[in-house]
């Protein structure tokens, strides 16, 4: 028998959960709980500068380690200022266990002092979420929480922790085990063996991976589907990684900004595959109008989602990777040459232009520069924009979890605190950040974070002096009416860095920037490496809101 | 980003349908209901909720107009972690029915 506090309950748990880093920031609502946390000898704390930071930390640490990863904030704009890194997780299905304090449980309901109904706010945003309203409570809760966490399609659970609860003496004889996530779904064999016959008797068949690929670790799985039956493979923005883009079958990222190559694919497609996709509208454009000759084969762990959009003739539920682990031994081995043939016709005349590709100083040729200064194990995030469509067109992704951006909720502000939790989860590797002179001052404060954790991160900054893809829209579709979309004043982001104690090149000032470039990527420790974007570049091709995909502009 | 572009919201239904759904009974339950159709655009006509004697479970009525997303809706609910069971009956169930005479 043990007697504790419910806060000191809770890092117990956390660290048997395997906890091993937290991001956050203190405040009156979760000082018990940071008490707590300071007696820990294995749960490292990093203190964020702004509470979506921190919640974007965790959300770097769980997209690089596949496991729930926690941040910690206080009552009331503490909580609040979590809100946005929450529903950011919830879109890309990013496992995160929030903790947030509360006013004591006799003063909810009484508009105290920070008193926010962070439960009621984040019911649309998160899994599940909790109100605690007793220590002991809390055996059950902080569990439960990271088995929903990490269970099935993964996403955000948020733990509301009144004060009082936190500092309440509750006697313990034995610790909950760990959470573990459930069982996968039962497979369903007939749809897999009917799965496998359409796609043995398919002659233009489409492989099409998702995010649920990395999520489930089933990239393996999905590159030996693609070549035992030849199958030219496309990926979503969040499945990138899934297949090395150079694999000669892959045909690279499809939908709004893909090359239009891709995108004609998909409309001679007589059998589409769609494995952890779900048929997002910046993915499929017009979803009547989408692979109008596919038959549809569905695999996902989330039962919403089959038939959500398209209506699949087959469809699974099931963990990607167990299903295409069944699927695997069905599917013939072939060679397609008709269709592979007629991919490459199309990858010749409609292929991805790349102008200016070997100029460091142009934004294709910036991030070519970086992909060969680095190898694979390099890791990549992005802000959101042009420069994170650039990225996405451009960069040889090779490898799941390479690849960290904001997908679903596309927030500005996610890439540098995202950088910083990857390379705390993974302080081996080089994390590169490529943000916009826009997105990197929305959590520009993170900066004081990365200088005091010293981490391996860099930021290519690509400065177009503009909120560069507003821009962009407000040419093409707003008859040109420029409006809120350029800066008027221009920050010199090389002093700031420096101010924050972080090391700062331009290349723009460098006799030969990709040597330059080089050497500050391979320099140990953070760095911002800043370059100026032509603001009347554009991503291309796009397809225009509305349009099918086939109905391209540019590019 | 840009605005999207969509096919315009079909009108509901006229057919009515009755869902019935055993939850836990704690607090909270109620809330991630009500939020889960309004955030989804999905009008709900009545709805009633009683503890089930003697558990630790309530069962929810909820009065609702068919249509395409309905489905969608019902594997919306069975995704919530308090929502136990959803069943779907016609509009003749008569729980509804008998409360008419409280809403003169
Ligand atoms: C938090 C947030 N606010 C607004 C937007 C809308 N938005 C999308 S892209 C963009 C401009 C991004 O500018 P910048 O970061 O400089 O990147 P660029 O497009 O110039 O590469 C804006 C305002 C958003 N995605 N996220």
């Amino acid at each position: 028998m043990k007697q504790m506090t419910g806060a000191q309950l809770i890092v117990r748990l956390l660290e048997r959960q395997g906890v091993r880093t937290i991001a956050g920031i203190p405040g009156g609502a979760i000082l018990p709980l940071y008490d707590a946390l300071s007696g820990s000898d294995v749960i490292r704390h990093v203190l964020a500068r702004h509470e979506q930071g921190a919640g974007f930390m965790a959300q770097g640490m769980a997209r690089v380690s596949g496991r729930p990863e926690v941040c910690f904030a206080s009552s009331g704009p503490g909580a609040t200022n979590l809100v946005t890194a929450i529903a950011d997780a919830m879109l890309d299905s990013i496992p995160m266990v929030a903790i947030t304090g509360q006013v004591p449980l006799p003063m909810i309901g009484t508009d105290a002092f920070q008193e926010v109904d962070i439960y009621g706010i984040t019911v649309p945003i998160t899994k599940h979420n909790f109100l605690v309203r007793s220590a002991t409570e809390l055996l059950e809760v902080i569990p439960e929480a990271f088995r929903l966490a990490m269970s099935g399609r993964p996403g955000p659970v948020l733990v509301d922790v009144p004060k009082d609860v936190q500092n309440q003496l509750i006697e313990i004889e034995t610790l909950p085990e760990p959470a573990e996530p459930d069982p996968a779904p039962v497979l369903d064999l007939a749809a897999i063996e009917r799965a496998a016959e359409m796609i043995n008797a398919a002659e233009r068949p489409v492989l099409y991976l998702g995010g649920g690929v990395i999520h489930s670790g089933a990239s393996q799985q999905a590159v030996t589907l693609a070549e035992q039956a030849s199958l030219p493979t496309t990926m979503t923005l969040m499945g990138l990684g899934a297949l090395p883009l150079d694999h000669p079958l892959s045909i690279g990222m499809l939908g709004m900004h893909a090359a239009r190559y891709t995108n004609f694919v998909l409309e001679e497609a007589d059998l589409l595959i769609c494995v952890g996709a779900r048929f997002d509208d910046r993915a499929i454009g017009k979803a009547a109008q989408f692979c109008p000759n596919a038959n549809i084969i569905h695999i996902d762990v989330d039962p919403s989602e089959l038939h959500k959009i398209k209506t699949a003739h087959v469809a699974i539920n099931g963990d990607v990777a167990k299903v295409l682990d069944a699927l695997l031994p069905q599917v013939k081995v072939k060679l397609r040459d008709a269709w592979l043939a007629q991919v490459d016709g199309l990858r010749n005349r409609y292929p991805m232009e790349m102008p200016a590709r070997d100029d460091p100083r142009s934004h294709y040729g910036l991030i070519h520069a970086v992909a060969s200064a680095l190898d694979d194990e390099a890791i990549i995030t992005t802000d959101v924009g042009q420069h994170q469509m650039w990225v996405a067109q451009a960069y040889p992704f090779r490898r799941p979890r390479q690849w960290l951006t904001s997908g679903g909720l596309g927030t500005m502000g996610f890439g540098m605190p995202a950088a910083v939790g990857a390379a705390l989860a993974a302080p081996e590797r080089t994390v590169v950040c490529f943000s916009g002179d826009g997105s990197l001052l929305m959590n520009i404060q993170e900066l004081a974070t990365l200088a005091e954790e010293g981490l391996n991160v860099k930021i290519v900054l690509m400065n177009n002096n503009s909120l560069g893809l507003v821009y962009q829209q407000q040419n093409l579709f707003y008859g040109k009416r420029v409006f809120a979309s350029k800066y008027r004043g221009a920050p010199n982001f090389l002093r700031i860095a420096e101010g924050f104690g972080i090391a700062a090149v331009d290349l723009d000032a460098a006799a030969n920037p990709a040597e330059t470039l080089a050497q500050a990527l391979s320099a140990p420790g953070p760095c911002l490496i800043h370059a100026s974007i032509d603001r009347e570049q554009f991503v291309f091709p796009m397809v225009p809101p509305g349009a099918a995909n086939t109905e391209m502009i540019g590019g | 980003m840009i605005e999207q572009v969509a096919e315009p919201l079909e009108q509901a239904g006229i057919t009515k349908v009755v869902l019935e759904l055993d939850v836990n009974n704690h607090p909270g339950v109620m809330s991630h209901i009500c939020n889960l159709f309004a955030r989804r655009a999905f009008n709900v006509e009545g709805i009633l909720c009683m503890p089930t004697p003697n558990t630790d479970r309530s069962r929810i009525w909820l009065l609702v107009f068919e249509d395409r997303r309905l489905e969608q809706m019902i594997l919306q609910l069975e995704k919530l972690v308090d929502v136990l069971a959803v069943r779907r009956h016609g509009a003749e169930h008569e729980v509804f029915v008998r409360l008419e005479q409280f809403f003169h």
